[in-house]
């Protein structure tokens, strides 16, 4: 499996994508400069991670969706390279309309940064087949802008078409209808807000995130 | 140019004395930059002018020292080639005035003092002061403070994992926040100040230069700008996105071999960076300011000299490496200018447009900073409090009472709006005695803390000052780390009085004492005079930071009760019987603020620390806690909350139970065994004769005390948890 996390200035979480993914994969991931909008060829996951890309003082993922190097991942997701977006990345996703949607200030207006337990609603994902269907995993959040909304239609689509892929047991931020993590029609792109990479370690107190880049690897290689 | 009157000195904050001086070492009138340059130079804020002469008295070294205090940050040595480099920086007056701006660029101030040394950030923490709850503006100043420290700490990607928060009445009008930064740099790529090599291009990168906090004393007057601007704010505004970005530039440059010296730009921008430089390695300078990257057009040298932007750099490169150099900050899009050239004139030349608008000799105004031996006077000793005098108060009730209140009950509504798990390496999260951060791909990490009781300097600076170190070395322990150095956070009133120099003094001798006992070096620092308002001062608070070094996370310990049916042992209890003296009992319970605190045995606390320590890397304890704010049932009942385990408490110290339970005697932990290693723990005390007593065992659902049934923890945890959440929900 070939895999890379794209590096934005302002991501903070590449390097923790980085460790997690070269943990199940046994080799470090590349990683990809902003500014490099020729993808190499064979990537088979695209991580894009977690932090403040250009500052997100505009809207969160806003300045990254239209980064030259995003419409290459676009190019690159819709001829079916896996693209993981975890928590800016997951705003990156919605804001370049590679995910349906769009993430706003939690309804609590403060930052969160804790563990929550995740429902896993589809397990039949390469992202997700370490799970199981209904099982109830760990992982931590950490951001201002995770209240996930989109239109009841596209709710109602997401649901019917199985690509809710994680919701919260208990809802954080007022996301509707508690998602924490959506798939793309094909299934090869996932956002979610929490922070798989963060429990993926004993030694951090967790490993339920671990599955996911274990599942990835797995499908993949 | 202005003409230089006595009213233009005095609102630059200089006395006669000192203009005198300004005269004698410029040889001629100064001209207004010139005079604002000494203004600023000659601060408190950037002398020492008052506390020098005592800060001197502090222990700074030892074998692991490897840079005191003296230079952005301390260093020491963390084994396999690693060192930690860390400082502790007060934002005070800011904060106060803006609160989210304040601490947000106190976060972004104390990163750059430690990235600047070559090290890699890798925990942020926060000791806090807060006025009385019900003060109508302390809820407002919560809010600002907390969301200002995450906004940034958040976005440059740095875990806050630690700190402290107290209120009381007397920061009211005088907030405090103190931001501490520990990094992590190989001790072959540590950076320092000192410029060298005649000739050597000094190089500006980062933000431009606005005119934000050019010093509040100098801008309220008309006279210096006669065709008036309107008044700018005297707080920054903090840019984590360009600090974020400012970090990784510097730490690839410095992974280069294009670093002669390198400082930050902090309080009193240029000219401080500059002039520091250039002093410490003996060295002149010639600024061309016109090439200084200005956020606005109209800037004059007087402001570029004094603003205080943030997220700047001060650099001498090597010759040659000025383009390798640019291409780092262009890659991260940031600015870059060859501002300067170092000489061998030991005169700072400032230049606008090729003309000279300032000429000022280096040394003499570094060096000749004036120095006060300020009068001070003994605090009054405070009689001891009788326990048998404080009105005894049911157990059952008081506990949950005492956990909800202000300085004991739960921060995690602060710390879960700081993303404290960033960098994949939080092994020990905020709630616990000091957070440990992993030293990244190793098993080893690093414990940090920090810690002050105001309440106990205020009544006793000596103790005050010992206790300050000795519980932050306590935290380190309590945690399974060897206890290192620390940096300590100077807050106090006006030193101008001799009681409140009093205050200074004996604490900085407490502090000594306790770090000579300790083995605990002072290898940086900061004070902060005149926190005062409307003559009110603030209780004395040296602020203290440390870190320590877990040699092994697989011996890490944690407070939280790990199992039923484990002995719990209170060590180095001896035979005291319970402090009350200016406990949070006396205060939150009583309603009275009296007495001496409690004194800190040094030869008993090393003996205790490193008993515990031992047994710790022994792997024979499951639990730790020390025993602090609240007393010995506070510290059970946190450990009982921890895991939702409760405890069965037989206490006997033959005096009053409420002194047992509510005391604040020091030097004492609260540690479990499981009940096959009991013996051998009691026996192994014995042999180093260090008190421990078998005070209960864990188990059940509540906490009970000699027979009497208390609370059940989950209603603890109500109690403990429910308080700041509500007060911050409520309405002012």
């Amino acid at each position: 499996m070939k895999a890379a996390v794209i590096v934005f200035p302002g991501s903070n979480c590449d390097r923790d994508a980085k460790v997690a993914v070269e943990q199940s994969l046994g080799k470090p991931p590349l990683m990809l400069w902003h500014r490099d909008t020729d993808l190499p060829a064979g990537l088979d996951l695209i991580v894009v991670p977690g932090g403040f890309s250009y500052g997100d003082y505009l809207r969160c993922g806003a300045m990254a969706a239209h980064s030259p190097i995003m419409q290459a991942v676009k190019k690159r997701a819709d001829e079916g390279a896996r693209v993981l977006g975890i928590c800016n990345g997951f705003q990156i996703l919605c804001e370049s309309g590679l995910l349906p949607g769009a993430l706003m200030r939690n309804a609590g207006l403060s930052f969160i940064c804790r563990d929550v337990d995740l429902v896993v609603e589809n397990a039949e994902t390469d992202f997700t087949r370490g799970y199981a269907k209904g099982q109830t995993i760990r992982v931590p959040v950490a951001h201002h802008d995770g209240n996930y909304f989109a239109d009841a239609a596209t709710l109602d689509r997401l649901e019917g078409e199985g690509r809710v892929a994680f919701r919260y047991a208990a809802n954080p931020n007022g996301s509707q209808r508690d998602i924490a993590g959506i798939l793309s029609e094909k299934r090869n792109v996932l956002g979610m807000m929490p922070h798989p990479e963060r429990l993926a370690d004993a030694r951090l107190g967790g490993t339920d995130g671990k599955p996911m880049f274990d599942s990835l690897v797995e499908a993949l290689s | 140019m202005s003409q230089i009157t006595p009213e233009v000195v005095a609102q630059h904050g200089l006395s006669k004395d000192e203009y005198k001086l300004v005269l004698e070492i410029m040889g001629r009138e100064p001209n207004l930059t010139e005079l604002g340059i000494f203004s600023v130079m000659w601060s408190e804020h950037c002398s020492y002018k008052s506390s020098k002469k005592w800060l001197k008295t502090l222990p700074t070294k030892a074998p692991w020292v490897i840079c005191g205090p003296g230079e952005n940050a301390g260093v020491i040595d963390i084994g396999d080639g690693l060192a930690a480099i860390f400082k502790m920086e007060s934002h005070n007056h800011p904060s106060f005035i803006e609160p989210y701006q304040g601490a947000a660029t106190g976060v972004g101030g104390i990163l750059r003092d430690v990235f600047t040394m070559g090290a890699r950030p890798v925990a942020n923490l926060n000791a806090l002061r807060f006025g009385s709850p019900d003060h109508p503006k302390t809820r407002h100043l919560i809010s600002g403070v907390i969301s200002g420290i995450g906004g940034y700490g958040n976005c440059v990607g740095v875990p806050t994992v630690g700190g402290e928060v107290n209120f009381h009445p007397s920061y009211n009008g005088n907030i405090l926040v103190n931001a501490m930064t520990v990094g992590v740099a190989k001790q072959d790529k540590i950076f320092y100040s000192a410029a060298a090599g005649v000739g050597n291009p000094v190089v500006y990168v980062g933000s431009k230069t606005g005119r934000d906090g050019i010093h509040g004393a100098t801008m309220a007057s008309a006279e210096f700008n006669a065709d008036s601007e309107e008044k700018r704010p005297t707080v920054q505004v903090g840019d984590p996105f360009t600090e974020k970005l400012l970090i990784e530039a510097c730490l690839e440059l410095m992974d280069t071999d294009a670093i002669v010296a390198i400082q930050d730009m902090g309080a009193a921008g240029l000219t401080s960076s500059s002039f520091e430089m250039a002093s410490k390695g003996g060295m002149g300078v010639e600024l061309e300011l016109d090439k200084v990257p200005m956020r606005e057009a109209g800037m004059t040298p007087y402001e570029l000299m004094l603003s205080e932007s943030q997220e700047r750099m001060l650099i001498v490169l090597k010759p040659g490496k000025e383009d390798m150099a640019k291409a780092i900050f262009d890659k991260w899009e940031l600015d870059f200018a060859i501002i300067g050239t170092l000489t061998d004139s030991g005169r700072m030349v400032l230049k606008w447009h090729g003309e000279v608008v300032g000429d000022l000799p280096i040394d003499p105004l570094a060096a000749a900073s004036p120095e006060y031996d300020r009068p001070w006077i003994e605090s009054p000793k405070l009689p001891e409090i009788q326990a048998a005098d404080v009105p005894e108060t049911p157990w059952v009730e008081t506990l949950p009472t005492m956990l909800g209140t202000p300085d004991l009950a739960s921060r995690r509504w602060i710390w879960e709006q700081y993303d404290h798990m960033v960098m994949g390496d939080t092994v020990q999260r905020p709630g616990g005695d000091a957070a440990v951060v992993r030293l990244h791909g190793t098993n080893r990490g690093l414990a940090v803390t920090t810690d002050c009781t105001p309440r106990y300097v205020k009544a006793d600076p000596v103790q005050g000052g010992r206790q300050a170190v000795a519980e932050s070395w306590r935290n380190i322990t309590a945690v399974g780390g060897r206890p290192l150095a620390i940096t300590d956070n100077m807050n106090f009133g006006n030193p101008e009085k001799p009681l409140i120099m009093g205050q200074f003094v004996g604490a900085c001798q407490g502090i000594s004492e306790a770090c000579v006992a300790l083995d605990f070096p002072v290898v940086s620092g900061n004070v902060s005079l005149y926190n005062e308002t409307a003559g009110q001062a603030i209780l004395p608070t040296p602020a203290i930071g440390a870190v320590g070094l877990v040699d092994d996370l697989d011996a890490m310990t944690t407070v939280a009760f790990k199992g039923p049916s484990e002995a719990i042992v209170l060590i180095g209890q001896g035979d005291r019987t319970g402090w009350l003296g200016q406990s949070l009992y006396l205060r939150e319970i009583a309603g009275r603020e009296e007495g001496a605190p409690p004194p800190v045995d040094l030869a008993q606390e090393r003996a205790t620390g490193d008993f515990v320590r031992g047994q710790i890397t022994a792997r024979a304890l499951t639990a730790v806690h020390d025993v602090s704010d609240g007393g010995l049932l506070v510290a059970v009942a946190e450990m009982a909350m921890g895991s939702g385990i409760g405890a069965t408490l037989s206490i006997d110290f033959g005096g009053p139970l409420h002194a047992a339970l509510f005391g604040e005697d020091q030097g004492r932990y609260i540690v479990t065994v499981p009940e096959s290693g009991l013996a051998d723990l009691l026996a192994a005390a014995e042999a180093a004769g260090v008190s421990a007593r078998t005070i209960g065992v864990t188990g059940g659902l509540a906490i009970a005390v000699n027979g009497e049934a208390g609370p059940a923890v989950a209603d603890l945890r109500n109690a403990h948890e429910g308080w700041l959440p509500s007060y911050m929900a409520a309405s002012a």
